[in-house]
């Protein structure tokens, strides 16, 4: 069904307008990502707030200006929580950036949280695309092309996402390790599995029993420790395959902790730009022309 | 030697068909892997739904991702359609080709390349069938999580396209979960791949926006498939209620409750009464309504999410909880579940199968509506369905000889997408939109949505030829749906 817009939402049409270049700013947490906006855009802010929360249904429908960190204290009443990451920025802005949360093996993708989002269009009209249940193939998957997008083809104005229970327990242990695969393999569906090329960490979340039985499991395979949190990150953020990620070349990443099982690292240098492949290209550049001709959204920030 | 080539190509030559398409198309693969002749042609013209009318172009058999590439430059050259096609199974009428398309059967593609460990993945050819993956994997302690209840016959490229889902997928999440990078040819022959193995791909999600296009953005040729591991304790419940209603209260208690099984299933009396006639699975035949639920992962945690299920489901005036004791009970409970569509024909020998999907605290009203509906127009309906994720499928049983049936069996399924609606539902949970429901899109979007939705394919297919005529309704799809219902003209007739 065709659900109506509240009052913020259609202000914020207005203030995205039809002409002229504009961006919109959430916590400004990945401002520099993929370049930054030309000097002549006007930069605005997303309505924010949460619009519904039904738990029984384990959906939620918030405003792109909402922070993380404020809808996952509302949701925490609940015992719920989502996949996005909680890194001081908003909602709109963990979707349009895509990045998923350091715990993404317990939580889930950014990308599988999203049911639905309303975005509004180079022209000014507000478009919907997919739809407020948890299961849904009606028509093309907009709404995924949207995650990660970095607002380049349309501005977000308002989300729906799946939530998820907040496990009974979640605990950190910690262990020197040279073996970071093994221990990951050893392990069902452990949150998080970090490792710095000597130390080890290790995300569990669950009942407490299985806990206790995976400390154990883990036990048998190092000195393992429970410590408050995960370890510090380094600034730049690598996509690598799960499998590339014992064997880093310290000199190209400087100190790193890597997500073991994920493929993401953290390290203190910048990754190296891999080529992107042509057709991607064609395609992403057709999608852009067609989504935003005249290149007025968030202008500066491009993929290529 | 030169002459030896120019004489076998000579003979090459004589046995090609008369039709200049249908000889390129051969001369690209082989004879014997385009197929024109009516008989061939009227196979693959169907799928398993009830939509007649379709007309295929010569039917073609790739074994190469090389092949398929030149399939497709073979039908931009002709400005002809084409329409990737897997088992045929699917429900909407995503594969039933319209405008006499060139059909790219994909069942030749069928091997499981590379299976990744260390990545957790592995690489398949579309061809390759549902079922035949997770058997392969399940001894290496993996499966594919996505378990639709055709499992045995379709395609991983089918569930890629159609963005399948299965009774399995309520905790772990549909195809799209699933599928970390797929490699596709476009319209116009070039090859591209979309996602990929490392955590978080560069630039625009291709993938997802390919993943659920049932067919009009290119072929897949090869798809990375996450591999789940095989859970270290499964518990498989059968509930019995007296009424459906309990039933789905107790769905959405459970739900409520912060606890996600990882399959949910409902079956309703007349369901359940079938599939004991079919295939004894251990269901009570006197009660009227079923919930499958079955609770995976560590030992500690399976056990209290099972236990909290059943005093759910106590309160909620359960009739009778049964555990499966043993592999063997589990397999049978199953079987039932997955055997229900096949059953119906003890009823009836046709049925249409509807999905929609409404929010889970819904379903029992919806259910409602339903079964009174059928009821006034004198049909009866079956429900078997992924309660867990509030996805619907009355299934509408009727004869399909008896004059005037059809219609009445197409009018209250308008009605049933309708109620779900405006339960705050949508039109297909997992079937896909093909050409049953295209001109339903515009009861659940706008025509700016739409346009939007027809501009993601015009990027990829700007001459609208893979696939015309689904998803899109009329007057927003690039393609001239009308015409596309009318043969073109000599040929294929
Ligand atoms: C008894 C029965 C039970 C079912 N249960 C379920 C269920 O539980 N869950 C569910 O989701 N579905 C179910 N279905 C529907 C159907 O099986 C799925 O949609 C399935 O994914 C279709 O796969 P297929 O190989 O048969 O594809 P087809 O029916 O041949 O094609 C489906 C679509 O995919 C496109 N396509 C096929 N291959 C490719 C390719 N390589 N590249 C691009 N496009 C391609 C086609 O053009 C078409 O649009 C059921 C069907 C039946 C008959």
């Amino acid at each position: 069904m065709k659900t109506p817009f509240d009052s913020l939402i259609k202000e914020f049409v207005k203030e995205v307008g039809s002409t002229g270049p504009v961006a919109i700013e959430g916590g400004k947490t990945r401002w520099n990502l993929h370049g930054l906006p030309t000097a002549e855009t006007n930069i605005i802010r997303a309505p924010s707030g949460i619009i519904t929360h039904t738990p029984e249904e384990m959906i939620v429908k918030v405003r792109a200006g909402t922070t993380v960190m404020e809808l996952h204290k509302d949701l925490k009443k609940n015992g719920q929580r989502t996949s996005l990451p909680e890194r001081g920025g908003t909602v709109g802005g963990a979707i349009a950036v895509g990045e998923n949360h350091l715990n993404m093996l317990g939580r889930g993708r950014v990308r599988d949280a999203v049911l639905q989002i309303r975005y509004i269009s180079a022209e000014g009209e507000i478009i919907t695309c997919g739809a407020p249940v948890v299961k849904n193939v009606s028509g093309f998957s907009l709404h995924k092309l949207m995650v990660g997008s970095l607002g380049t083809l349309g501005v977000i104005a308002e989300v729906t996402l799946r939530t998820n229970p907040i496990p009974d327990m979640s605990t950190w242990v910690t262990a020197s390790s040279k073996t970071p695969q093994d221990i990951f393999n050893a392990l069902y569906k452990p949150s998080a599995v970090l490792w710095d090329g000597e130390t080890i960490w290790v995300h569990l979340e669950g009942h407490v029993s299985d806990i206790e039985n995976q400390r154990k499991t883990l036990l048998n395979l190092g000195n393992f420790e429970a410590v408050e949190d995960a370890p510090g990150l380094p600034r730049y953020r690598w996509s690598m395959k799960p499998s590339d990620l014992v064997q880093i070349n310290r000199q190209e990443t400087g100190n790193f902790v890597a997500s073991i099982g994920v493929g993401t690292l953290w390290a203190d240098r910048p990754q190296p730009r891999k080529p992107v492949d042509q057709v991607s290209e064609k395609i992403t550049k057709e999608l852009k022309h067609q989504f935003d001709p005249h290149g007025r959204l968030n202008p500066g920030r491009t993929f290529l | 030697m030169v002459i030896i080539n120019k004489i076998q190509q000579y003979f090459e030559n004589r046995k090609l068909s008369s039709n200049p398409l249908v000889a390129e198309l051969q001369r690209a693969l082989s004879r014997d892997r385009v197929l024109e002749e009516e008989e061939d042609r009227l196979l693959h013209s169907k799928d398993e739904s009830v939509f007649e009318g379709g007309l295929a172009g010569p039917v073609c058999f790739p074994r190469t991702t090389e092949e398929v590439q030149a399939i497709m430059r073979i039908a931009q050259l002709f400005e002809h359609p084409v329409i990737p096609r897997g088992a045929g199974s699917g429900l909407a009428g995503g594969a039933v080709p319209l405008g006499a398309p060139i059909v790219v059967a994909m069942t030749e593609m069928n091997k499981i390349n590379e299976v990744d460990i260390d990545n957790r993945i592995a690489w398949v050819e579309p061809g390759v069938i549902n079922f035949e993956l997770s058997e392969y994997l399940r001894p290496m302690g993996f499966h594919y999580a996505p378990d639709p209840s055709s499992q045995q016959i379709c395609t991983i490229g089918g569930n890629v396209a159609n963005n399948s889902g299965g009774p399995h997928c309520l905790a772990d999440g549909v195809t799209d979960s699933h599928v970390v990078a797929i490699e596709v040819v476009l319209p116009d022959g070039e090859l591209g791949q979309f996602g990929g193995i490392d955590s978080e791909p560069r630039g625009l999600d291709l993938r997802g926006a390919f993943i659920g296009s049932e067919g009009t953005l290119g072929i897949t040729t090869k798809i990375a498939v996450r591999l789940t591991p095989n859970p270290e304790e499964v518990q498989t419940i059968l509930i019995s209620f007296a009424t459906m209603r309990k039933a789905a209260e107790t769905v959405s208690a459970v739900i409520a409750n912060g606890i996600v099984p990882a399959a949910m299933e409902a079956m309703d009396q007349k369901t359940i009464e079938v599939i004991e006639k079919h295939i004894p699975a251990g269901y009570p035949t006197d009660v009227g309504a079923v919930l499958l639920v079955e609770v995976e992962g560590l030992p500690d945690g399976v056990e209290n999410d099972a236990l909290q299920i059943c005093e759910i489901a106590e309160a909620h005036e359960a009739l009778d909880i049964k555990l499966a004791q043993n592999s063997w009970q589990r397999e049978a409970l199953w079987k039932g579940r997955k055997s229900a569509f096949g059953a119906s024909t003890y009823l009836a020998p046709n049925y249409y199968l509807h999905d929609t999907v409404v929010p889970r605290s819904q379903l029992a009203n919806v259910l409602d509506k339903v079964n009174e509906l059928a009821a006034a127009n004198e049909l009866t309906v079956m429900n078997v369905f992924h309660a867990g994720d509030g996805n619907l499928h009355p299934l509408i049983l009727f004869d399909a000889e008896e004059e005037g049936t059809l219609e009445r069996v197409h009018a209250v399924g308008a009605e049933i997408v309708k109620i779900s609606l405006e339960a705050g539902g949508v039109l297909s949970g997992e079937h896909g939109i093909g050409i049953e429901k295209q001109e339903f899109m515009s009861e659940l979007f706008t025509d700016e949505d739409l346009r939007h939705q027809n501009k993601l394919r015009y990027a990829f297919d700007p001459q609208c030829r893979i696939n015309p005529g689904k998803i899109l309704p009329i007057g927003h799809s690039c393609a001239d749906i009308q015409t596309l219902h009318k043969p073109p003209e000599g040929i294929w007739v």
